[in-house]
């Protein structure tokens, strides 16, 4: 559709979701005004949420064709890791945009269970659930006009890097809108874009970094609070309080958007540039403000952390250096 | 082929590492399954380096460090603790079994200690068998 007698022909867009809420979507919408700037730069080719274009069509598409493609949602399953593919493959630039496609994200979490376990509760379990057969989907299901296929349930939800190669990563759940722009920007001109695997659209300090509540460098914790369990004075750290914030191990970027809401960082923008594991991170972090010396002491600080694992990877199970629950 | 546990450890340079050494200059007989990373302190060993040595296949860390109060740096060992405690109930939480994962001090002149130490933990580990991680998950497979 590119006509030749226009110097600057327009960029191809594609946006996709695999596992997500479609957030991430939306906050594409809300780049607000600035989403005519990017509609007049670029022709969207495919994008589920707005447009009607099937897979067969995309699988048509020359590769390479694709200037863009902002790939959303984790990858739970085939459908999820086919896409991944054939976008790949489509596309000159692909990148992870949102947590969970960065990380793994919300959808992630699945990971703390098995594909069983999961099928169990949803199929059999649950409060709502009346299955007296205990039927379970299957994948190909035969009927008279031929046979039904629905997508593999994989046991593991993957990062987006895990299954195909990704040129960049933006994080966020969902990314602001803003640095999307900047990002978009950056991509049509070629003006200043970092090397491929970089994490664009956020930046190298720390949330706390860019915090601008009260805090003292010698944090010292006899206990910690769930954040209903105090009244917040809404200028102290949160950690200074006792309330795990994930600040310290979260990169900055989303203009501490919680914490100003006066919410703890829950830590959607990922680990801050050095560092892979936000949960090793943030272990590291609070370990040395336990304010105890005694075994015995330190246990009983430590039992009012109720969910280490859920709290310190709430985005990030999948992309962390465990992955995954032992099964 | 036959299971032969393997475990990392993070020995401090200052009591630990000496007091390894002094097993092997003393030609006491212990468990070959160690492979020991000296670091300054124990006060360094950061919750990556643990996840990473299970990560990669071990099927035991060990983290050994001075005597609380001995400590060259004064407070590592007590930062060491209080970050072991709580990697110790992450790791819990994530299905790997406690005992893979210890913290122990040993002194310079503790030689003997040290070897006890890494045949207990060694036995322990035959026990147990082959750390699970790597089998549970699919990930390395997907993308080829
Ligand atoms: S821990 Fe949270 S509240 Fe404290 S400085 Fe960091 S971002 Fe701000
Ligand atoms: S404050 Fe934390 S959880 Fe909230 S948007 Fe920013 S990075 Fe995400
Ligand atoms: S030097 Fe041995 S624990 Fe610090």
């Amino acid at each position: 559709m590119s006509d030749s007698s226009i110097p600057n022909p327009k960029i191809k867009l594609a946006v996709y979701w695999g596992s997500a809420c479609g957030g991430c979507c939306v906050s594409v919408l809300d780049t607000h005004e600035k989403l005519l700037d990017i509609v007049n730069a670029a022709d969207l080719v495919f994008w589920p949420i707005a447009m009607d274009i099937k897979y067969k069509d995309v699988e048509a598409m020359a590769d390479q064709s694709i200037d863009l493609t902002l790939f959303n949602g984790a990858v739970r399953n085939s459908e999820n890791k086919h896409m991944a593919e054939v976008l790949r493959k489509k596309s000159k630039v692909l990148v992870a945009y949102g947590a969970c496609a960065y990380m793994g994200g919300i959808p992630g979490l699945a990971n703390f269970h098995s594909r069983e376990e999961i099928f169990k509760r949803v199929y059999e379990e649950s409060e709502s659930t009346l299955n007296p057969d205990k039927v379970r989907p299957v994948e190909e299901f035969e009927v008279k006009e031929g046979v039904l296929k629905i997508p593999e349930f994989f046991n593991d939800v993957y990062t987006l890097n895990q299954v195909v190669d990704v040129d960049y990563f933006i994080p966020g759940c969902p990314p602001q809108s803003e640095r999307l722009v900047e990002v978009f920007t950056a991509v049509i001109t070629g003006i200043g874009l970092p090397p491929k695997g970089s994490v664009v659209g956020a930046l190298e300090k720390t949330n706390c970094d860019e915090c601008l509540r009260k805090k003292t460098d010698n944090k010292v914790i006899k206990r910690f609070y769930r954040p209903w369990e105090i009244e917040d004075d809404k200028e102290t750290c949160f950690l200074e309080q006792g309330v795990i914030c994930m600040g310290p191990a979260t990169r900055g970027g989303c203009g501490v958007r919680c914490v100003t809401g006066h919410s703890p960082c829950r830590g959607c923008y990922g680990p801050p540039p050095n560092s892979t594991d936000p949960g090793a991170k943030m272990m590291s972090s609070i370990g040395t403000m336990i304010d105890a010396d005694s075994p015995e002491e330190i246990d009983e600080i430590i039992e009012t952390i109720v969910d280490p694992a859920g709290l310190f990877y709430r985005f990030s199970l999948p992309g962390s250096i465990l992955g995954r629950k032992v099964l | 082929m036959s299971y032969r546990p393997t475990i990392v450890a993070f020995l401090c340079n200052w009591c630990a590492y000496t007091g390894a050494d002094l097993a092997g200059t003393s030609r006491l007989h212990y468990a070959p399954n160690i492979r020991i990373i000296r670091v300054m302190c124990s006060g360094r060993v950061e919750p990556t380096f643990i996840l990473k040595a299970f990560q990669q296949g071990a099927d035991g860390v060990l983290v050994c460090g001075c005597h609380p109060g001995d400590c060259h740096y004064h407070e590592g060992n007590y930062k060491c603790l209080r970050r072991f405690k709580l990697i110790q109930k992450y790791v819990d939480q994530m299905g790997i079994e406690k005992d893979r994962l210890r913290l122990e001090w040993i002194s310079a002149s503790e030689g003997q200690q040290f070897a006890e130490l890494v045949n207990n933990m060694t036995k322990t580990l035959l026990l147990l068998g082959p750390v699970k991680i790597q089998r549970s998950l699919e990930v390395q497979h997907l993308k080829q």
